[in-house]
């Protein structure tokens, strides 16, 4: 016999096949990789917990008969009109610009037939969006892109942007393919060229100066608008802390899988925290200032369903946002593409090259066919679905545990499935009392 | 003609006094006195009347402004005139950092000395500063006229877009992709009509003015121009 049994090929898992593939690319290239959405590794996340559920202990409601509500009040701390949203989810702040104008009014038609809010983004705010979006958050960025007083009195709402999860740190970016006569005349920039926005506001720098930056924005619009800061999960507690003390109304928090439009992936892959590390310190920050429910937290970040969504508001939150998963309702990487996908390097369920321009689903593009190819009453109607399935699920969840309204849900209701988990979560992990990190007495150990 | 103290009433009093007032109102001009370094002062006017304002203010005085005259007989804080879209605002002190940021429209004068960020990202708005502006000033500044009669402090014009900078005194250094560019006819008679506009008229010769704009070479992004940054 001269056969002698070798050993199998071996991928390496620390060069693994997509390791290998950037290795080449940025050695053809010599530049790093741009792409849009948020982080793709697996990160701890809603997944590692379970609810318990009522048992002998706890009391279920009746799943189909009685009354589980799903209302939040928005910007009750300051503002003279807070805002109210029926169920618990709401649009995150997405560009005219990096979306397409028809997306932008189907997100605004969505949220709309459900009751909640859509957010603009760092291009100023659109007829469209404002038409059909009945609560609509106005951002305020770094790049100031479109601001304008007049915009700031037609919003319901003003969230001042600090950060995002998918790039904490890092401002907006807006790549030439996709700066339209519109996009550039609303940004006041010149055709054609790569938007790469500040990363820090051009007026105010700490909270000292947020602080007078709010007071600004309140007097601006007397007092009437509820004032939200958004800030990417780094570092939650003081983040949180600081929020409030410069007088935010609401504190909203995006995790790294918060998507983004355009960004490095380096950036997208290796700064900031998954949320479900995030959210018990913003709740903590708040809790310690006496202000939990007092100013409301908004976390967002790879929410996906409405189990995503009751664990969020178990662990403290008041409401959640969505973005990437709201454009996958509009349309985004859907199968039915995907030999249009491919002829552009990727696939359905993997495309990211949001920052070319070239999308055939017409949502993260401003090439006006492909845009057309989005109608904006359909997709406005298939995103109002899956907020209902969404709320739903999480009302089930919530009767499941014994809640008459979604925000009555509790840390005491989760376990977690793993012990990086437990301790993010500060929940125990499944089958024993043990939180990580923590005294049996509740103290951090 | 209404004569507000504040040091006597709230702010938020003369602020919502002035958001109420109509555009034909009669009462076009209006008095603050003891504004004692108060923030936000008369930000988000929105109608063509006159505040004239007796101390130094602090941040934010004329906030977003539209359509009104805003005097300050003093020196002002961070962020005058920040994204004004029109109208006149006029310091007759030094003003601190970012004055005129991101703004869109009107004139911003000031006729002291102006910190650093002067005109950061402005898109739109002319600054005329009688004194010196500080370090970054016209930081991507992406329209408009800045006009220096002193000196410009480091990075003068970074990474700016197409805003142009008219710069009387030295330049410090110019910031990424910010080039001394030609001063023609027509920028001398550019600068003549936004001078004029500062209430300068004849007083100031545009030929003794240096001109600086973008390169335009970092607009796109190339990875030869990585260096740059």
């Amino acid at each position: 016999m001269d056969w002698t049994p070798r050993t199998t090929p071996r991928a390496s898992a620390t060069f693994d096949e997509h390791t290998l593939s950037e290795i080449r690319r940025a050695a053809a290239t010599g530049i790093y990789d741009i792409r849009g959405a948020g982080a793709k590794r697996k990160v701890p996340h809603f997944d590692d917990l379970l609810f318990l559920g009522a048992s002998v202990s706890r009391y279920p409601l009746e799943g189909y008969r009685e009354k589980c509500g799903a209302d939040v009040w928005l910007g009750t701390r300051f503002a003279e009109q807070p805002i109210h949203i029926k169920i618990p989810i709401t649009i995150a702040g997405m560009s005219f610009g990096s979306l397409s104008a028809q997306a932008k009014e189907a997100l605004g038609r969505g949220a709309t037939l459900m009751g909640t809010s859509t957010t603009t983004g760092d291009g100023g705010m659109t007829e469209e969006e404002r038409h059909h979006s009945t609560i609509l958050v106005y951002q305020v960025l770094p790049s100031r892109y479109g601001m304008n007083p007049d915009d700031l009195r037609r919003a319901d709402a003003i969230e001042v942007v600090v950060g995002q999860g998918a790039k904490p740190g890092g401002g907006g970016m807006l790549l030439g393919q996709k700066i339209s006569d519109r996009v550039a005349e609303m940004r006041t920039l010149p055709m054609g060229i790569d938007q790469r926005s500040a990363c820090r506001h051009p007026d105010w720098t700490g909270p000292d100066d947020l602080e007078i930056k709010i007071e600004e924005l309140r007097e601006i619009t007397d007092w009437q608008k509820p004032i939200y800061v958004k800030v990417g999960a780094s570092r939650p507690y003081y983040d949180t802390a600081l929020a409030v003390k410069s007088g935010a109304d609401v504190v909203v928090l995006d995790g790294m899988q918060g998507g983004t439009a355009a960004t490095q992936e380096v950036f997208i892959e290796h700064v900031g925290l998954p949320i479900l590390g995030a959210i018990r310190p913003a709740v903590q920050a708040l809790q310690d200032l006496g202000m939990h429910r007092q100013v409301q937290l908004i976390v967002s970040g790879g929410v996906r369903n409405g189990a995503d969504v009751a664990k969020a508001l178990a662990l403290g939150a008041d409401a959640v946002s969505i973005g990437t998963a709201a454009l996958v309702a509009l349309g985004d990487n859907d199968p039915a593409l995907d030999e249009e996908y491919r002829k552009l390097g990727s696939r359905a369920g993997c495309y990211d090259d949001w920052h070319e321009g070239q999308d055939p689903a017409g949502i993260t593009t401003q090439d006006l066919a492909l845009a057309a190819r989005l109608d904006p009453e359909l997709a406005g109607r298939r995103l109002a679905n899956y907020l209902s399935v969404l709320t739903l699920e999480a009302q089930t969840i919530a009767r499941a545990c014994g809640k008459s309204h979604v925000r009555n849900l509790e840390p005491e209701d989760l376990v977690a499935l793993t012990v990086e988990a437990a301790a993010m979560a500060r929940v125990p992990l499944a089958g024993t009392d043990w939180i990580p990190g923590m005294k049996s007495n509740g103290e951090a150990g | 003609m209404p004569e507000i103290d504040l040091g006597s009433t709230p702010l938020r009093q003369l602020n919502a006094a002035l958001h109420r007032l109509s555009p034909d109102t009669n009462e076009r001009h209006w008095i603050v006195d003891h504004p004692a370094g108060r923030h936000a002062i008369a930000a988000g006017l929105n109608v063509p009347v006159t505040v004239e304002i007796n101390g130094p203010v602090g941040y934010y005085c004329a906030g977003m402004n539209k359509l009104a005259t805003v005097l300050v007989h003093g020196s002002a804080g961070v962020g005058v005139a920040e994204n004004m879209m029109s109208g006149f605002v006029h310091v007759t002190g030094d003003a601190s950092q970012s004055a005129g940021a991101t703004g869109r429209g009107g004139l911003l004068r000031i006729d002291g000395n102006a910190s650093s960020r002067c005109g950061i990202s402005m898109k739109g708005i002319d600054i005329v500063v009688k004194g010196s502006v500080g370090h970054m000033s016209a930081f991507m500044a992406q329209a408009g006229n800045l006009v220096v009669f002193g000196d410009a402090g480091d990075s003068l014009g970074d990474s700016i877009y197409e805003a142009r900078l008219f710069v009387r005194g030295k330049v410090k250094s110019l910031g990424a992709d910010c080039i001394e560019k030609e001063m023609r006819d027509e920028h001398k008679q550019a600068l003549h009509e936004v001078l004029e506009r500062a209430g300068f008229d004849d007083q100031i010769d545009p030929s003794e003015f240096r001109r600086y704009g973008s390169a335009r070479k970092l607009y796109n992004f190339h990875v030869d121009n990585a260096g740059a940054y």
